[in-house]
Protein backbone atom coordinates (compact mmCIF):
# COMPACT_ATOMS: atom_id res chain seq x y z
CA UNK A 1 0.00 0.00 0.00
CA UNK A 2 1.52 3.29 -1.00
CA UNK A 3 0.30 6.46 0.67
CA UNK A 4 1.09 9.67 -1.18
CA UNK A 5 2.14 12.85 0.58
CA UNK A 6 -1.12 14.76 0.01
CA UNK A 7 -3.11 11.98 1.62
CA UNK A 8 -0.73 11.83 4.59
CA UNK A 9 -0.96 15.58 5.17
CA UNK A 10 -4.77 15.44 5.04
CA UNK A 11 -4.81 12.57 7.51
CA UNK A 12 -2.47 14.47 9.82
CA UNK A 13 -4.66 17.59 9.57
CA UNK A 14 -7.80 15.61 10.52
CA UNK A 15 -6.01 13.91 13.40
CA UNK A 16 -4.62 17.25 14.56
CA UNK A 17 -8.08 18.86 14.41
CA UNK A 18 -9.54 16.06 16.53
CA UNK A 19 -6.76 16.18 19.13
CA UNK A 20 -6.95 19.98 19.25
CA UNK A 21 -10.66 20.35 20.01
CA UNK A 22 -10.71 17.16 22.09
CA UNK A 23 -8.12 18.37 24.61
CA UNK A 24 -9.18 21.99 24.23
CA UNK A 25 -12.77 21.27 25.27
CA UNK A 26 -11.73 19.86 28.66
CA UNK A 27 -10.46 23.01 30.34
CA UNK A 28 -13.18 25.53 29.53
CA UNK A 29 -15.91 23.03 30.38
CA UNK A 30 -14.47 22.38 33.86
CA UNK A 31 -13.90 26.09 34.49
CA UNK A 32 -17.39 27.09 33.41
CA UNK A 33 -18.93 24.24 35.37
CA UNK A 34 -17.16 25.43 38.51
CA UNK A 35 -18.37 28.99 37.89
CA UNK A 36 -21.93 27.78 37.41
CA UNK A 37 -21.74 25.66 40.58
CA UNK A 38 -20.61 28.61 42.71
CA UNK A 39 -23.15 30.92 41.05
CA UNK A 40 -25.90 28.44 41.90
CA UNK A 41 -24.78 28.26 45.53
CA UNK A 42 -24.58 32.05 45.73
CA UNK A 43 -28.09 32.41 44.28
CA UNK A 44 -29.36 29.92 46.83
CA UNK A 45 -27.94 32.00 49.68
CA UNK A 46 -28.99 35.39 48.33
CA UNK A 47 -31.89 34.95 45.91
CA UNK A 48 -32.46 38.72 45.80
CA UNK A 49 -29.08 39.11 43.99
CA UNK A 50 -29.91 36.47 41.39
CA UNK A 51 -29.96 38.90 38.43
CA UNK A 52 -26.52 40.34 39.17
CA UNK A 53 -25.02 36.89 39.90
CA UNK A 54 -26.49 35.50 36.69
CA UNK A 55 -24.98 38.34 34.64
CA UNK A 56 -21.53 37.90 36.24
CA UNK A 57 -21.68 34.14 35.72
CA UNK A 58 -22.36 34.55 32.01
CA UNK A 59 -19.62 37.17 31.50
CA UNK A 60 -17.12 34.99 33.40
CA UNK A 61 -18.09 31.89 31.45
CA UNK A 62 -17.76 33.78 28.17
CA UNK A 63 -14.15 34.63 29.06
CA UNK A 64 -13.42 31.00 30.04
CA UNK A 65 -14.93 29.95 26.74
CA UNK A 66 -12.47 32.01 24.71
CA UNK A 67 -9.65 29.46 25.09
CA UNK A 68 -11.87 26.69 23.73
CA UNK A 69 -12.98 29.00 20.91
CA UNK A 70 -9.27 29.30 19.98
CA UNK A 71 -9.12 25.50 19.72
CA UNK A 72 -12.29 25.48 17.62
CA UNK A 73 -10.75 28.03 15.23
CA UNK A 74 -7.53 26.03 14.88
CA UNK A 75 -9.52 22.81 14.35
CA UNK A 76 -11.66 24.43 11.64
CA UNK A 77 -8.55 25.85 9.94
CA UNK A 78 -7.01 22.36 10.02
CA UNK A 79 -10.16 20.79 8.59
CA UNK A 80 -11.14 23.24 5.87
CA UNK A 81 -8.05 25.01 4.57
CA UNK A 82 -5.63 23.47 2.08
CA UNK A 83 -2.26 22.47 3.53
CA UNK A 84 1.09 22.56 1.76
CA UNK A 85 2.42 19.08 0.98
CA UNK A 86 6.07 19.55 0.08
CA UNK A 87 7.98 17.14 2.29
CA UNK A 88 7.66 14.88 5.32
CA UNK A 89 7.70 18.08 7.44
CA UNK A 90 4.26 19.00 6.05
CA UNK A 91 2.81 15.93 7.77
CA UNK A 92 4.08 17.03 11.19
CA UNK A 93 2.96 20.68 10.95
CA UNK A 94 -0.82 20.13 11.41
CA UNK A 95 -0.23 17.63 14.22
CA UNK A 96 2.08 20.06 16.03
CA UNK A 97 -0.37 22.96 15.61
CA UNK A 98 -3.24 20.83 16.92
CA UNK A 99 -1.28 19.59 19.95
CA UNK A 100 -0.06 23.12 20.71
CA UNK A 101 -3.50 24.74 20.75
CA UNK A 102 -5.19 21.75 22.41
CA UNK A 103 -2.84 21.63 25.40
CA UNK A 104 -2.60 25.42 25.39
CA UNK A 105 -6.31 25.84 26.12
CA UNK A 106 -6.43 23.32 28.97
CA UNK A 107 -5.07 25.44 31.82
CA UNK A 108 -6.54 28.78 30.77
CA UNK A 109 -10.02 27.31 30.48
CA UNK A 110 -9.95 25.84 34.00
CA UNK A 111 -8.17 28.88 35.43
CA UNK A 112 -10.58 31.50 34.11
CA UNK A 113 -13.41 29.69 35.88
CA UNK A 114 -11.99 30.43 39.36
CA UNK A 115 -12.17 34.27 39.35
CA UNK A 116 -15.65 34.11 37.83
CA UNK A 117 -16.76 31.75 40.61
CA UNK A 118 -15.21 33.97 43.28
CA UNK A 119 -16.89 37.04 41.76
CA UNK A 120 -20.31 35.33 41.91
CA UNK A 121 -19.76 34.31 45.56
CA UNK A 122 -18.46 37.80 46.34
CA UNK A 123 -21.46 39.58 44.83
CA UNK A 124 -23.74 37.56 47.08
CA UNK A 125 -21.64 38.56 50.07
CA UNK A 126 -21.02 42.24 49.19
CA UNK A 127 -23.66 43.41 46.71
CA UNK A 128 -22.27 46.96 46.86
CA UNK A 129 -18.97 45.77 45.36
CA UNK A 130 -20.58 44.19 42.29
CA UNK A 131 -19.03 46.65 39.82
CA UNK A 132 -15.55 46.36 41.30
CA UNK A 133 -15.81 42.55 41.40
CA UNK A 134 -16.84 42.40 37.76
CA UNK A 135 -13.87 44.54 36.73
CA UNK A 136 -11.52 42.48 38.88
CA UNK A 137 -12.87 39.25 37.41
CA UNK A 138 -12.56 40.46 33.81
CA UNK A 139 -8.96 41.63 34.27
CA UNK A 140 -7.96 38.47 36.18
CA UNK A 141 -9.49 36.03 33.74
CA UNK A 142 -8.17 37.98 30.74
CA UNK A 143 -4.64 37.53 32.11
CA UNK A 144 -5.39 33.78 32.47
CA UNK A 145 -5.96 33.65 28.73
CA UNK A 146 -2.47 34.88 27.80
CA UNK A 147 -0.86 31.39 27.75
CA UNK A 148 -3.71 30.20 25.49
CA UNK A 149 -3.03 33.21 23.25
CA UNK A 150 0.65 32.25 23.07
CA UNK A 151 -0.44 28.77 21.96
CA UNK A 152 -2.73 30.29 19.31
CA UNK A 153 0.12 32.44 17.98
CA UNK A 154 2.50 29.46 17.76
CA UNK A 155 -0.19 27.31 16.08
CA UNK A 156 -0.77 29.93 13.41
CA UNK A 157 2.98 30.53 12.90
CA UNK A 158 3.41 26.77 12.42
CA UNK A 159 0.47 26.54 10.02
CA UNK A 160 1.40 29.53 7.87
CA UNK A 161 5.21 29.30 7.79
CA UNK A 162 6.96 28.00 4.73
CA UNK A 163 9.16 25.05 5.70
CA UNK A 164 9.76 23.92 2.10
CA UNK A 165 13.43 24.95 1.97
CA UNK A 166 14.30 23.26 5.26
CA UNK A 167 15.86 19.80 5.58
CA UNK A 168 13.22 17.23 6.48
CA UNK A 169 15.18 15.35 9.12
CA UNK A 170 15.75 17.62 12.08
CA UNK A 171 12.98 20.08 11.08
CA UNK A 172 10.12 17.66 11.76
CA UNK A 173 11.31 17.25 15.35
CA UNK A 174 11.89 20.98 15.82
CA UNK A 175 8.30 21.69 14.72
CA UNK A 176 6.76 19.01 16.92
CA UNK A 177 8.95 20.22 19.81
CA UNK A 178 7.89 23.83 19.23
CA UNK A 179 4.21 22.89 19.33
CA UNK A 180 4.60 20.83 22.51
CA UNK A 181 6.77 23.45 24.25
CA UNK A 182 4.24 26.29 24.11
CA UNK A 183 1.21 24.02 24.39
CA UNK A 184 2.31 22.11 27.50
CA UNK A 185 3.93 25.20 29.07
CA UNK A 186 0.57 27.00 28.94
CA UNK A 187 -1.16 24.48 31.25
CA UNK A 188 0.41 25.49 34.57
CA UNK A 189 0.46 29.29 34.17
CA UNK A 190 -3.08 29.29 32.74
CA UNK A 191 -4.43 27.35 35.70
CA UNK A 192 -2.26 29.31 38.13
CA UNK A 193 -3.35 32.71 36.86
CA UNK A 194 -6.88 31.66 37.76
CA UNK A 195 -5.94 30.72 41.34
CA UNK A 196 -4.39 34.16 41.90
CA UNK A 197 -7.35 35.98 40.35
CA UNK A 198 -9.70 33.95 42.56
CA UNK A 199 -7.92 35.29 45.64
CA UNK A 200 -8.09 38.81 44.19
CA UNK A 201 -11.88 38.60 43.80
CA UNK A 202 -12.38 36.96 47.21
CA UNK A 203 -10.21 39.57 48.88
CA UNK A 204 -12.11 42.42 47.24
CA UNK A 205 -15.41 41.00 48.49
CA UNK A 206 -14.09 40.32 52.00
CA UNK A 207 -12.40 43.66 52.50
CA UNK A 208 -13.68 46.23 49.99
CA UNK A 209 -11.30 48.90 51.29
CA UNK A 210 -8.39 46.79 50.07
CA UNK A 211 -9.77 46.35 46.54
CA UNK A 212 -6.94 48.30 44.98
CA UNK A 213 -4.21 46.40 46.83
CA UNK A 214 -5.93 43.12 45.94
CA UNK A 215 -5.86 43.86 42.22
CA UNK A 216 -2.26 45.15 42.25
CA UNK A 217 -0.84 42.14 44.10
CA UNK A 218 -3.02 39.88 41.97
CA UNK A 219 -1.46 41.26 38.77
CA UNK A 220 2.05 40.93 40.24
CA UNK A 221 1.40 37.30 41.22
CA UNK A 222 -0.13 36.47 37.84
CA UNK A 223 2.85 38.03 36.06
CA UNK A 224 5.30 35.86 38.02
CA UNK A 225 3.16 32.76 37.41
CA UNK A 226 3.18 33.48 33.65
CA UNK A 227 6.98 33.43 33.35
CA UNK A 228 7.24 29.68 32.73
CA UNK A 229 4.82 29.95 29.80
CA UNK A 230 7.14 32.60 28.35
CA UNK A 231 10.03 30.09 28.64
CA UNK A 232 7.93 27.72 26.52
CA UNK A 233 7.21 30.46 23.99
CA UNK A 234 10.92 31.34 23.81
CA UNK A 235 11.96 27.73 23.15
CA UNK A 236 9.23 27.42 20.50
CA UNK A 237 10.50 30.49 18.66
CA UNK A 238 14.08 29.18 18.77
CA UNK A 239 12.97 25.78 17.46
CA UNK A 240 10.87 27.29 14.64
CA UNK A 241 13.32 29.91 13.40
CA UNK A 242 16.76 28.36 14.04
CA UNK A 243 18.38 27.09 10.85
CA UNK A 244 19.25 23.44 11.28
CA UNK A 245 21.76 21.42 9.25
CA UNK A 246 20.40 18.32 7.50
CA UNK A 247 21.20 15.04 9.23
CA UNK A 248 20.73 11.32 8.69
CA UNK A 249 21.18 10.50 12.35
CA UNK A 250 18.43 10.00 14.90
CA UNK A 251 20.06 11.84 17.82
CA UNK A 252 19.79 15.49 16.59
CA UNK A 253 16.02 15.39 15.93
CA UNK A 254 15.43 13.57 19.22
CA UNK A 255 17.38 16.30 21.03
CA UNK A 256 15.12 19.02 19.56
CA UNK A 257 11.90 17.12 20.32
CA UNK A 258 13.15 16.45 23.83
CA UNK A 259 13.95 20.16 24.33
CA UNK A 260 10.31 21.01 23.58
CA UNK A 261 8.93 18.32 25.90
CA UNK A 262 11.36 19.31 28.67
CA UNK A 263 10.50 23.01 28.84
CA UNK A 264 6.80 22.31 28.22
CA UNK A 265 6.28 19.75 30.97
CA UNK A 266 8.75 21.51 33.27
CA UNK A 267 6.69 24.70 33.15
CA UNK A 268 3.56 23.06 34.58
CA UNK A 269 4.68 22.64 38.19
CA UNK A 270 6.30 26.04 38.81
CA UNK A 271 3.35 27.78 37.12
CA UNK A 272 0.91 26.20 39.58
CA UNK A 273 3.24 26.47 42.60
CA UNK A 274 4.07 30.14 42.13
CA UNK A 275 0.38 30.86 41.69
CA UNK A 276 -0.51 29.06 44.95
CA UNK A 277 2.01 31.28 46.74
CA UNK A 278 0.59 34.43 45.17
CA UNK A 279 -2.96 33.31 45.98
CA UNK A 280 -2.16 33.00 49.68
CA UNK A 281 -0.24 36.28 49.64
CA UNK A 282 -3.20 38.14 48.11
CA UNK A 283 -5.59 36.55 50.62
CA UNK A 284 -3.34 37.45 53.59
CA UNK A 285 -2.76 41.01 52.38
CA UNK A 286 -6.48 41.72 52.10
CA UNK A 287 -6.99 40.33 55.63
CA UNK A 288 -3.97 42.06 57.18
CA UNK A 289 -3.20 45.18 55.08
CA UNK A 290 -0.55 46.40 57.54
CA UNK A 291 1.66 43.42 56.66
CA UNK A 292 1.71 44.17 52.92
CA UNK A 293 5.46 44.74 52.55
CA UNK A 294 6.40 41.73 54.62
CA UNK A 295 3.99 39.48 52.70
CA UNK A 296 5.15 40.69 49.28
CA UNK A 297 8.74 39.96 50.29
CA UNK A 298 7.89 36.43 51.47
CA UNK A 299 5.82 35.84 48.34
CA UNK A 300 8.67 36.90 46.06
CA UNK A 301 11.27 34.76 47.90
CA UNK A 302 8.97 31.74 48.00
CA UNK A 303 7.95 32.14 44.36
CA UNK A 304 11.56 32.50 43.25
CA UNK A 305 12.46 29.19 44.89
CA UNK A 306 9.38 27.48 43.41
CA UNK A 307 10.36 28.87 40.00
CA UNK A 308 13.83 27.27 40.13
CA UNK A 309 12.89 23.90 38.65
CA UNK A 310 11.26 25.68 35.71
CA UNK A 311 14.59 27.42 35.12
CA UNK A 312 16.41 24.04 35.28
CA UNK A 313 14.02 22.76 32.60
CA UNK A 314 14.74 25.84 30.45
CA UNK A 315 18.49 25.34 30.88
CA UNK A 316 18.33 21.63 29.97
CA UNK A 317 16.28 22.39 26.85
CA UNK A 318 18.65 25.17 25.76
CA UNK A 319 21.56 22.73 26.28
CA UNK A 320 19.68 20.19 24.14
CA UNK A 321 19.22 22.76 21.36
CA UNK A 322 22.55 24.57 21.37
CA UNK A 323 25.21 22.39 23.04
CA UNK A 324 24.76 18.69 22.35
CA UNK B 1 18.21 6.65 7.08
CA UNK B 2 20.62 4.17 8.60
CA UNK B 3 20.28 4.00 12.35
CA UNK B 4 23.31 2.67 14.16
CA UNK B 5 23.66 1.51 17.75
CA UNK B 6 25.64 4.51 19.03
CA UNK B 7 23.23 6.97 17.37
CA UNK B 8 20.23 5.19 18.84
CA UNK B 9 21.77 5.26 22.32
CA UNK B 10 22.49 8.99 22.00
CA UNK B 11 18.96 9.69 20.75
CA UNK B 12 17.48 7.76 23.68
CA UNK B 13 19.76 9.66 26.05
CA UNK B 14 18.54 13.03 24.71
CA UNK B 15 14.91 12.02 24.95
CA UNK B 16 15.48 10.66 28.44
CA UNK B 17 17.16 13.88 29.57
CA UNK B 18 14.20 15.98 28.43
CA UNK B 19 11.67 13.67 30.05
CA UNK B 20 13.69 13.48 33.28
CA UNK B 21 14.00 17.23 33.75
CA UNK B 22 10.54 18.06 32.41
CA UNK B 23 8.55 15.72 34.65
CA UNK B 24 11.02 16.15 37.50
CA UNK B 25 10.24 19.86 37.58
CA UNK B 26 6.51 19.40 38.28
CA UNK B 27 6.67 18.11 41.85
CA UNK B 28 9.14 20.59 43.37
CA UNK B 29 7.40 23.48 41.62
CA UNK B 30 4.02 22.64 43.14
CA UNK B 31 5.42 21.53 46.50
CA UNK B 32 7.56 24.60 47.07
CA UNK B 33 4.64 26.76 45.99
CA UNK B 34 2.44 25.18 48.68
CA UNK B 35 5.18 25.79 51.28
CA UNK B 36 5.52 29.45 50.32
CA UNK B 37 1.73 29.84 50.31
CA UNK B 38 1.45 28.51 53.86
CA UNK B 39 4.35 30.75 54.92
CA UNK B 40 2.44 33.81 53.66
CA UNK B 41 -0.65 32.68 55.57
CA UNK B 42 1.40 32.03 58.71
CA UNK B 43 2.97 35.49 58.59
CA UNK B 44 -0.52 36.92 58.25
CA UNK B 45 -1.59 35.12 61.44
CA UNK B 46 1.59 35.76 63.42
CA UNK B 47 3.70 38.57 61.95
CA UNK B 48 6.07 38.70 64.93
CA UNK B 49 7.53 35.34 63.94
CA UNK B 50 8.11 36.38 60.31
CA UNK B 51 11.86 35.65 60.48
CA UNK B 52 11.38 32.18 61.91
CA UNK B 53 8.62 31.40 59.41
CA UNK B 54 10.72 32.54 56.44
CA UNK B 55 13.66 30.46 57.67
CA UNK B 56 11.50 27.36 58.08
CA UNK B 57 9.99 27.96 54.65
CA UNK B 58 13.40 28.17 52.99
CA UNK B 59 14.72 25.01 54.70
CA UNK B 60 11.55 23.13 53.76
CA UNK B 61 11.75 24.34 50.19
CA UNK B 62 15.40 23.35 49.96
CA UNK B 63 14.46 19.79 50.94
CA UNK B 64 11.57 19.78 48.45
CA UNK B 65 13.96 21.09 45.80
CA UNK B 66 16.20 18.02 46.17
CA UNK B 67 14.19 15.83 43.80
CA UNK B 68 14.34 18.58 41.18
CA UNK B 69 18.11 18.64 41.56
CA UNK B 70 18.23 14.84 41.21
CA UNK B 71 16.36 15.25 37.91
CA UNK B 72 18.80 17.93 36.78
CA UNK B 73 21.78 15.72 37.67
CA UNK B 74 20.32 12.73 35.84
CA UNK B 75 19.48 14.90 32.80
CA UNK B 76 23.04 16.28 32.67
CA UNK B 77 24.48 12.76 33.12
CA UNK B 78 22.33 11.53 30.22
CA UNK B 79 23.46 14.46 28.08
CA UNK B 80 27.17 14.54 28.78
CA UNK B 81 28.39 11.39 30.51
CA UNK B 82 26.44 8.30 29.48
Amino acid sequence: MSIDLHLSVTMAAYAGAGICIGIGAIGAAIGEGYTAAQATLATGRHPEMSGEIFKTMLVGQAISESSSIFTLVVSLVLLFTPHAAVSAVSVVVPLAAGLCMGFGALGSGIGAGYPAAAACTGIARQPAMAGRLNTNMIIGSAVCQTPATFALVISFILLYSDFSGRPASPTWAAILGAGLATGLAAIGPGLGGGLVAQAGCEGTARNPEQAKAAINIMLLGQAIAQTTSIYGLLVSFILIFKSLPATDLLAPPMGLLSAGICVGVGAVGPGIGVAMTARSAVASITRHPTLTNELIRTMLIGAAVAESTGIYALVVSLVLIFVV
Amino acid sequence: MAIEGADLVKAAGFLGAGIAMGFGAIGPGVGEGITAAKACEAIGHNPREAGLITRTMLVGQAVAESTGIYSLVIALLLLFVV
